[in-house]
């Protein structure tokens, strides 16, 4: 089977020949090409080639035509600082209340930043065709504030001035959707769709249920691609009836229990998760089986199950000998049908 | 890791218990309530802040701990409280054991909420401190050593900053300041074992659990 076919089974609920990975080392392409993590998101090129090589490394089943959320924060105005050691940053909230009711969506043609991502996107869908999946990926507009306003401002203007609130979600919807669609014009085959806020660890279900859900709704429906919700490490159990409501085919799983959050989704949603990436940085080849196999036992019977970290990126401090053993472990260990009646 | 020096269950209290009351008004979001049980309680306005409200902010951190509450019902559970205390109180502070100088900052990081969930916990307990905001190590250890703090707590949401505790630790060490470093925030609850390996002397799983880390400390416990 190819990348392709090995997750389109599994997302039909059905059993591919082994379980697919989602690797998401959207930082290590810096360290194969020998660059700053800064100089290597300067050029779309230096993507391309990062995530070639990772794919060439690893033999897992995706290309992230991803960058850093810190792009849509510059979007609105706002900037990226950079680090030596970690993911790019968003600096200080570019908005405030005030600005919410004369606010309009920026342009993605406008924005140098989202273009790049777009031109990598193009180029990792002529070099690897229908084969691999390109993951794109957007913010939601109930998560995109956090960046836009700062998290207290944003909670502040949730309770204080749920008007402005909803006017803020209608002009970050026809953001979000211009920006999904664009990439998959480029050439993503799938977008997540990130959403940490939806997660009952950040906010009150009552708020998502009010705010969050309706625009999720809307925005995945209107998406021109199949769509993956990822609450990016945060809890999705005591949301997930409004997850599948949302109509996206899959969820990404935090630190929670992976086989009570595989029952609850056969057959209904496909599971990707839920490997731990702060740990995965001290994790020995033992540790690394362990985890693997353990998530294999927990989730993979029947298909829905798409092995992957659980933010939905590979700490820059993880190294690429464990990469290789998570890699080479799902080869060995994920061949349905999986042995001993497993799952 | 450190556990709430309050209990953190609800059902330790009696239903007309003022806490109980307080955690219904603030996570209903209902500030009149919150007046009215304070004058209900007969309580003066300091005495108010040690014996309700911190153990309430308490009780609210551990239910967002066992995923009962959500980050949203803490933050403006935090407010109210701070808006109350305002109020009553003005300018003045609520009665403090804490006698050594204590600081708050966030290392690199404009993720700025989980040091305002801290301010409004050692606000609540009548806790001084420094409010350091965003500061690189140097600029931190600078002021570490130039305030004479005594105990550092230091917020992080990415894990980049959460490791650059250790350099903080480090350059406290060569410069011979006995200042111990208390952590919290994601990167640390997902890892608990990474406080130790950036050299922290504690790491708290929530905001309100930074009360019963000065407490273990100023014991001598940790």
């Amino acid at each position: 089977m190819t990348s392709m076919e090995r997750i389109l089974t599994t997302a039909s609920h059905r059993e591919p020949d082994r379980v697919p990975l989602l690797l998401l080392p959207t930082l290590h392409g810096a360290r194969e090409l020998g660059l700053t993590i800064e100089h290597y998101f300067s050029k779309a090129e230096h993507v391309v080639k990062g995530q070639l090589r990772m794919l060439e490394r690893y033999g897992h089943d995706c290309v992230c035509g991803y960058f850093h959320v810190a792009l849509e924060a510059e979007a609105w105005g706002g900037c990226t600082i950079f680090r030596e050691d970690g993911p790019p940053n968003a600096g200080p909230p570019p908005l405030t209340a005030e600005a919410i009711a004369s606010l309009q969506p920026p342009r993605i043609a406008d924005q140098p930043g989202l273009r790049r991502v777009l031109e990598a996107q193009g180029a990792l869908r002529r070099a690897v065709g229908d084969a691999v999946p390109v993951l794109g990926a957007v913010i939601s507009p109930f998560s995109l504030p956090v960046l836009q306003l700062g998290f207290e401002g944003y909670l502040d203007l949730m309770f204080d001035r749920p008007e402005l609130m909803q006017r803020l979600m209608e002009v970050n919807s026809a953001f979000c959707l211009e920006w999904a669609n664009a990439q998959v014009a480029a050439g993503a085959h799938a977008i997540s769709y990130v959403d940490p806020l939806a997660s009952s660890l950040l906010v009150d279900p009552a708020l998502y249920r009010r705010f969050g859900n309706p625009v999720a709704k809307k925005v995945i429906a209107a998406i021109a691609a199949p769509t993956a919700v990822h609450l990016a490490s945060g809890p999705c159990l005591a949301l997930l009836e409004d997850l599948i409501d949302t109509g996206t085919g899959m969820v990404g799983v935090g630190e929670e229990d992976l086989a009570t959050v595989k029952e609850a989704c056969r057959g209904r949603i496909t599971v990707v998760g839920n490997l731990n990436g702060i740990r995965m940085r001290s994790w020995d080849e033992a540790a690394t089986l362990a985890a693997v196999k353990g998530a294999i036992d927990a989730a993979a019977s029947g298909g829905g199950f798409i092995l992957s970290d659980q933010h939905g990126e590979i700490p820059w401090q993880v190294p690429e000998t464990t990469l290789t053993v998570l890699a080479d472990a799902v080869r060995e260990y994920g061949r349905y049908p999986l042995t001993g009646g497993r799952g | 890791m450190v556990t709430s020096c309050y209990s953190g269950n609800a059902a330790d209290y009696l239903d007309s218990s003022p806490v109980l009351l307080l955690e219904s008004a603030l996570v209903g979001m209902d500030r009149l309530a919150v007046q009215r049980i304070h004058a209900d309680s007969g309580l003066s306005p300091l005495s108010f802040c040690e014996q309700v409200i911190a153990p309430t902010l308490s009780v609210i951190g551990e239910k967002w701990d066992r995923g009962e509450l959500s980050l949203s019902h803490v933050y403006m559970s935090g407010r109210l409280c701070e808006e109350f205390m305002e109020e009553v109180l003005g300018g003045r502070s609520a009665a403090a054991q804490e006698r050594r100088r204590v600081a708050l900052a966030v290392l690199e990081d404009y993720h700025l909420l989980g040091k305002r969930l801290v301010g409004f916990v050692l606000k609540g307990a009548g806790i001084p401190y420094l409010d350091y905001g965003t500061v690189d190590v140097h600029e931190l250890v600078r002021r570490v050593q130039r305030d004479g703090v005594r105990i550092l707590l230091i917020s992080a949401l990415m894990l980049p900053s959460a490791l650059k505790v250790r350099e903080v630790r480090d350059a406290l060490d060569q410069l011979g300041l006995e200042c111990r470093i208390v952590v919290g925030g994601a990167p640390f609850r997902l890892d608990p074992a990474l406080h130790r390996e950036v050299g922290a002397d504690l790491s708290c799983d929530t905001a309100s659990q930074v009360l019963s880390a000065l407490a273990r400390l100023r014991e001598g416990e940790s």
